[in-house]
């Protein structure tokens, strides 16, 4: 594939995300943050968003394995996770945990564990689709382009 | 957003890029959020304005380094934090005599819960994640607050 075309194909990559609310206005903030200075800066913010978020799954999982669960706890890591998927842009997983919120709240085990599982879901989904889009980025900065906007 | 006494929408007096940037210098700001991702956030929007902030986890860490002697000309206050959280960081340094301005950054939308958050002593709150608008807003509102400390 020649530089065009992938470019091309970056571009209408990166829309399709937009579309199907994999990604939403905050990702194209955190674009616009990053600069000659900082030219590693989604990636890096991104990075961390993964980590954070594969240790929050974790804690929630743990949290509601416990044979008297404290949903309090599980409330905080999913409240974390909430912001940082939102401050990201991540909106589906923002919206999973919009919805898993509201069975803490109601103190549902059957609820929260669904919720988990869609978390968990939409956070792969999410994850798959940067890394290719990452991938993407790197063969045109390789073969010598630059990112178009 | 919620404004606080004295605050007031009026129109953004908008300097060229590299003005804003140079004028910003000398503003000092605190970042105060336990979440490493939104300091890595709030720090790099805050960068892009000139502006070189110091950021820490925790409200406690926020109120002992005011002890220490520390001063900041605007201080972004999450609310939800471990060890100290904002609201009680606030009432601390409201206490403590400290002026500068705080503006709680909370990720809760809720109108009673941002009241709640005002009510302790912030200048303004507004609702995660921080944006240009905003931060032009906050420096605008600066400026005009540095002025009216001259003036006095």
């Amino acid at each position: 594939m020649d530089l065009f075309q992938l470019q091309r194909r970056l571009v209408d990559y990166r829309a399709s995300l937009y579309h199907e609310d994999f990604l939403d206005e905050q990702f194209s903030q955190l674009q616009d943050l990053q600069d000659e200075n900082n030219p590693d800066f989604v990636v890096e913010v991104v990075t961390l968003f993964f980590e954070d978020s594969e240790r929050l799954l974790n804690e929630l999982a743990k949290a509601l394995e416990q044979p008297i669960i404290d949903f309090k706890r599980v409330d905080a890591h999913v409240h974390q996770f909430k912001g940082s998927s939102s401050s990201i842009g991540a909106q589906r997983v923002q919206k999973a945990c919009i919805a898993f919120r509201n069975y803490c709240e109601e103190q549902n085990v059957e609820g929260c564990l669904k919720c988990l599982q869609q978390l968990r879901h939409e956070y792969s989904l999410v994850k798959t689709k940067l890394e290719s889009m990452f991938q993407l980025e790197q063969q045109i900065l390789s073969a010598g382009g630059s990112i178009p906007m | 957003m919620v404004l606080g006494n004295g605050a007031s929408s009026s129109s953004l007096n908008m300097k060229s890029g590299e003005d804003k940037v140079n004028s910003n210098k000398n503003l000092s700001v605190l970042v105060v959020d336990d979440d490493p991702l939104i300091r890595m956030l709030h720090d790099m929007h805050l960068k892009k304005f000139g502006l070189n902030p110091q950021v820490v986890e925790d409200g406690k860490k926020a109120v002992d380094l005011f002890r220490i002697g520390a001063s900041f000309d605007l201080i972004l206050m999450d609310k939800e934090m471990p060890v100290m959280n904002g609201v009680e960081a606030t009432k601390e340094l409201r206490d403590m005599g400290i002026n500068s301005m705080i503006v709680g950054v909370t990720s809760r939308g809720l109108e009673i819960e941002m009241q709640d958050f005002m009510e302790s002593g912030l200048d303004f709150c507004f609702e995660k994640p921080l944006t240009p608008d905003m931060i032009t807003f906050l420096l605008n509102e600066l400026n005009k607050k540095n002025d009216d400390d001259n003036n006095d």
